[in-house]
């Protein structure tokens, strides 16, 4: 059981406070209806699923509800990062730094 | 000794862990004395017995052959009663209580003549991979033969046949420093953590701590006997608010940022437990961080027949000695390839134990080593190997000679100990995701560096020597090295692995005791193929037994990798897995059994429906009133009467099992345009609206009712199971997608108590308890909602209906919702009007063909696949599902619509979940093009009523279709939806 920091709470809770919702950082485009279907593929069915780096969406949901991003280490279940939703992504060279 | 009477075999005087007092159990039935504190395996030794168990393959006589959790043979089946029995128990673990009752288990008649032995004799057939050779064909075998027998032969020792009723219970725990091991290495790390003022826990899976310093006597730290000095670094310990000591406790797995979770065994060693008390506890403990002072675990020598009762590890007979005062034998024999053998049979010796022979497997052996036992007249034989032993039920000798051939010898024994050394347990280290580094100087796995805040220290970490080990303990806890004064006779924990002589060749050489591997299985298996230890292991079953590997691995890797002439670390390690050791399940389920498995939900009305004799069923965490019986009625009649009654007169029914979101806020009808497919702009306060809502892939997602009671806020309800995740799908929206929009969503569901009152009276039965409005039907009509007051009460009154009936909805706060409810019944009653329960409530709207979200839909149906094209406001320019819904794949002819069916012998009713086909008389796999959705007996209709999802169903409306089913083809035609009242002029009367 992981413990995730709460960057809204500001306070590290049992990962049972918490429920993972998938790959962060996937913009939903204003003009969907332009969008064409390699782009809505690619939009909503494909995911990274990385060995290593993840960045990835939780919700605090049985605390204060909201959703955040945080940057996990899927092999060493460390998380490098959490920030809050709407927060630019970080850079590559900032989550190589992470790494170190 | 006293060899005639009771506990003949025990040595006054001797044994730090025994009491005085004595304590009765029973073995098979049979009355024994023990002392406490002794083990079951201890005490049976002490009173002469050996033979504990027999093999699972090939039923041999089996005795203990060890003291501790490694124990493969001597399982027991511990009983207090029916309900209190546990099976595969191991005797070197189990205490023994006043009481005690234990079986032997794998045996039939008795452990002493067992019918299955017969399989030992059969044994060249049962060689490794027997099973998949032999149960291949002829296939019509399986069923019949193969598989029963495999099932009667397969597991050992039997389950409890009542429901267990003791209590487990879970803790979770945060700590400095987790130490897992409370011998020498664990203490000394705790005593210098604890100066620290770090909170510590403790934990060692013994009855006492102590390790290995309970069992060698010859151990001085401080002049002090090991016993002595744990004793008083225990009594330091205890007496510091900062550390937690738990003894009787596992650490069975470690799992991410150093969760680790641990075994305690509470009352599993009383005579009587008090009530009240947890019978295990599950602790989950969060360390900053944790060191594994776990130890190490002796191997057995790998010889021809090194399984008769009465072989043993050296180790486990210095235990028995040290620790319980049980001599093992009379003469004891000792084959050993590593030093620490020596102290056991030099502490035997001195206790007047006639060693006939150290059959010495290396050729270079310390001086101080022979001196010794020179000294003791303890005669030594160099570069030799046991070629076999005799005795049937206990060995009676013992068969050596030089490992050239020569100078074979025979002798009498009644016991025979052996060592090859030791391997340190890496099970948690590996758990904690660090990777096992090959030693070849030592022959052995040690640990690494862990990804996590872990280290090991003391034999887990192949250290030897004990002031070593305190400078770990010192090093670990960033403590300056301790000083001690420190006595020590042996220390060098190496040996040797793999099989001695030519017993990979022939003889049965087990290597793995419990499942019944021998070295020439694992011989078998690399010739015919298995090249990976991984395989190898499957193929021979070795390491996979209840003990998972402890004392075998090792071995067969050795074995394997010398066949295979590759390295050890190219042959690899199989994985090590949680829990360390067997855990029970009641320790893992602890409360969450029985009525806290899963909460269960019931309504403000739920009790007045059990006082009206309601049936119940499950609907998600829900239990709803399925129907309400009168006395006489069976199911089938209570349901036509429910739905007749409504129809023709009046029905009431909780619904407040509804799922109900406030949408609250100024942007609160922008919001609804996004997340529904319906368009909401255009509705106005006091109406309400039937809406749908989708995935982003155009898939319905759910549906419901929402009522617009003001320009900023909105009734939303969902399905019953749909609650949470509608909840959850909006949230992700709101505050991912569209941050700036000024929405509040708030779950209501618990809430408001809804209460439906639906048919033709219905108006009049609710009219009189209305206070505010007026509920005409032009002043109210069908789809509008209003809050005013029920019975005085603060209610939201919605005009629709779910039956295709007038109908209304009264949401009143839940504390009233029972009152309100009665107030209803009572005016319904003389009307006489009906409860009715969920079934007719199932049967009225597929009647009506109203859908219901995840029955007649299943998360691949589109709105207008469910053909609520009428309910996705195309002129919308954005949605949750729109650009979805615009996917070829959706928009294809052909796809899976939903229709009525109508069978033409009107009184078969279709199975839910029946296939459809358009030829019955194609050739069998013939193309299904559809199943059945919803279908039920409509007594209203007098004909049954189904709904289906069909390809191209639309176009098909008038044709003919088939549902093949196991005894006969039922004819369907192919309807509208919508069977009852189609133009829908009673939802406006």
């Amino acid at each position: 059981m992981l413990v995730i920091h709460c960057p809204y709470c500001q306070a590290e809770r049992p990962e049972l406070e918490f429920a993972n919702a998938g790959e962060a950082h996937i913009v939903r485009p204003n003009n969907m209806s332009d969008m064409t279907d390699a782009e809505f593929e690619k939009m909503f069915f494909v995911r990274e699923n990385p060995k290593g780096v993840n960045l990835e969406r939780w919700r605090h949901i049985h605390g204060c509800g909201r959703f955040f991003n945080a940057i996990r280490h899927t092999v060493s279940d460390k998380f490098l990062k959490v920030y809050k939703a709407g927060a630019p992504r970080p850079s590559d060279a900032e989550i190589a730094e992470l790494m170190k | 000794m006293n060899p005639s009477g009771q506990q003949q075999f025990r040595l006054p005087g001797r044994g730090s862990r025994i009491g005085a007092k004595s304590v009765r159990f029973t073995f098979d039935n049979k009355p024994y004395e023990a002392l406490e504190g002794d083990t079951l395996a201890s005490a049976l030794l002490a009173n002469g017995v050996h033979l504990m168990g027999r093999s699972f393959k090939y039923h041999r006589p089996r005795g203990v052959l060890a003291a501790g959790v490694e124990e493969p043979n001597a399982l027991m089946q511990i009983s207090r009663d029916n309900a209190r029995t546990t099976p595969n128990v191991r005797a070197s673990v189990q205490e023994v209580y006043d009481g005690l009752q234990a079986q032997s288990q794998n045996r039939f008649p008795t452990l002493n003549f067992d019918i299955g032995g017969v399989n030992n004799l059969l044994s060249p057939f049962f060689a490794a991979g027997f099973y998949y050779k032999t149960f291949k064909w002829p296939a019509a075998a399986w069923d019949k033969i193969y598989e029963p027998f495999i099932r009667r032969a397969a597991g050992l020792g039997q389950a409890p046949t009542e429901d267990d009723p003791d209590r487990y219970s879970n803790r979770f725990a945060h700590c400095d420093v987790l130490i897992i091991g409370g011998g020498a290495a664990g203490l000394m790390a705790a005593k210098l953590a604890a100066k620290k003022k770090q909170t510590i826990i403790i934990c060692d899976e013994n009855p006492h701590f102590g390790g290995w310093l309970l069992s060698d006597t010859d151990i001085r730290i401080d002049g002090k006997a090991g016993p002595d000095w744990a004793a008083d670094t225990i009594t330091e310990l205890a007496a510091m608010n900062n550390v937690r000591l738990l003894n009787r406790t596992t650490g069975i797995g470690y799992f991410q940022q150093n969760m680790v979770v641990l075994n305690q065994r509470i009352t599993e060693h009383q005579s009587k437990p008090e009530s009240g008390d947890a019978r295990e506890r599950m602790w989950q403990v969060r360390a900053g961080k944790v060191i594994i002072a776990q130890g190490a675990i002796e191997r057995h020598m790998v010889f021809p027949d090194n399984d008769r009762p009465g072989i043993m590890q050296a180790s486990a007979a210095q235990s028995f000695l040290n620790k319980f005062g049980v001599a093992v034998g009379s003469q004891v024999a000792v084959y050993t390839a590593c030093d620490t053998a020596y102290a056991a049979a030099f502490d035997l010796a001195e206790e007047g134990i006639d060693i006939p022979i150290i059959v010495e497997h290396r050729t270079d052996i310390a001086d101080d080593l022979l001196a010794q036992a020179s000294e003791l007249g303890i005669r030594v034989i160099t570069g030799a190997v046991v070629e076999g032993t005799g005795g049937k039920l206990r060995i009676n000798s013992v068969t050596f000679a030089k490992q050239n051939g020569n100078d074979r010898e025979t002798i009498e024994v009644d016991a025979l100990i052996t060592s090859a050394g030791w391997t340190p347990s890496l099970h948690l280290y590996s758990q904690s995701r660090g990777k096992p580094q090959w030693d070849e100087d030592t022959q052995r796995f040690l640990p690494g560096e862990s990804p996590q805040e872990c280290v090991s220290i003391g034999a887990c970490n192949g250290t030897d020597d004990l002031s070593d080990i305190f400078a770990e303990a010192a090093k670990c806890t960033g403590s300056r090295a301790p000083r001690h004064a420190i006595e020590d006779d042996v220390s060098t924990m190496s040996g040797f692995i793999g099989a001695t002589g030519t017993s990979a060749d022939k003889g049965k050489a087990f290597v793995d005791f419990q499942n019944d591997v021998t070295a020439k299985d694992i011989a078998l298996a690399v010739r015919e193929g298995m090249h990976s230890i991984e395989h190898v292991k499957r193929y021979t079953t070795n390491g996979m037994a209840t003990d998972q590997g402890k004392l075998s691995n090792m071995h067969g890797l050795a074995i394997a990798s010398k066949l295979l002439k590759k390295p050890i670390p190219a042959v690899g390690l199989t994985t090590f897995r949680a829990p360390y050791t067997p855990t029970t399940f009641g320790s893992f389920v602890g409360h969450s059994r029985g009525r806290l498995f899963d909460p269960i939900r019931q309504t403000p009305i739920h009790d007045w429906a059990v006082e009206n004799g309601a049936e119940f069923e499950p609907v998600s965490q829900w239990r709803r009133a399925w129907y309400f019986p009168r006395s006489g009625e069976d199911m089938h009649q209570a349901v036509d009467r429910e739905c007749q009654t409504v129809r023709s007169v009046a029905g009431v029914f909780d619904a407040s099992t509804l799922g109900k979101i406030e949408v609250v806020g100024p942007d609160a009808a922008a919001f609804m345009n996004i997340i529904y497919t319906n368009g909401w702009d255009k509705l106005k306060p006091g109406r309400a609206k039937y809406g749908i809502m989708c995935r982003e892939d155009g898939f319905i997602y759910d549906d419901g009712v929402v009522g617009k009671l003001s320009n900023n806020r909105f009734h939303v309800t969902t399905t019953t199971g749909g609650a949470p995740r509608v909840l959850n799908h909006m949230e992700d929206f709101l505050q991912t997608e569209f941050p700036d929009m000024r929405v509040w969503l708030t779950s209501t569901s618990e809430q408001w108590a809804t209460i439906a009152v639906q048919g033709p009276k219905a108006r009049q039965i609710i009219e009189p308890l209305i206070t505010g409005v007026t509920i005409s039907n032009e002043k109210f009509p069908h789809m509008s909602v209003v809050e005013c007051n029920v019975c005085g009460v603060p209610a939201r009154l919605f005009r629709i209906s779910f039956t295709g009936e007038l109908g209304f909805e009264i949401n009143v706060p839940a504390d009233y919702g029972r009152a309100v409810w009665e107030a209803v019944w009572e005016r319904a009653e003389p009307l006489g009007a009906c409860v009715y329960g969920t079934e007719a409530m199932h049967v009225m709207r597929a009647e009506k063909g109203y859908i219901i979200v995840g029955q007649d839909t299943d998360g691949t149906v589109t709105p207008y696949d469910a053909g609520l094209s009428w309910a996705i406001a195309k002129a919308k320019p954005d949605f949750v599902g729109k650009r979805g819904l615009q996917r070829p794949d959706l928009m294809a002819q052909g796809r899976r619509q939903l229709v009525g069916l109508a069978t033409k012998d009107p009184s078969k009713v279709l199975e839910e979940g029946a296939q459809i086909v358009a030829d019955p008389t194609c050739p069998v796999p013939m193309k299904m093009i559809g199943f059945v959705t919803s279908s039920y007996w409509s007594g209203t209709l007098g004909k049954s009523v189904a709904l289906a999802l069909i390809e191209d169903g639309t176009n098909l409306i008038g044709k003919s279709l088939y549902a093949p089913m196991a005894d006969e083809v039922i004819e369907v035609e192919v309807t509208g939806t919508v069977f009852y009242d189609t133009k829908g002029e009673r939802l406006h009367g």
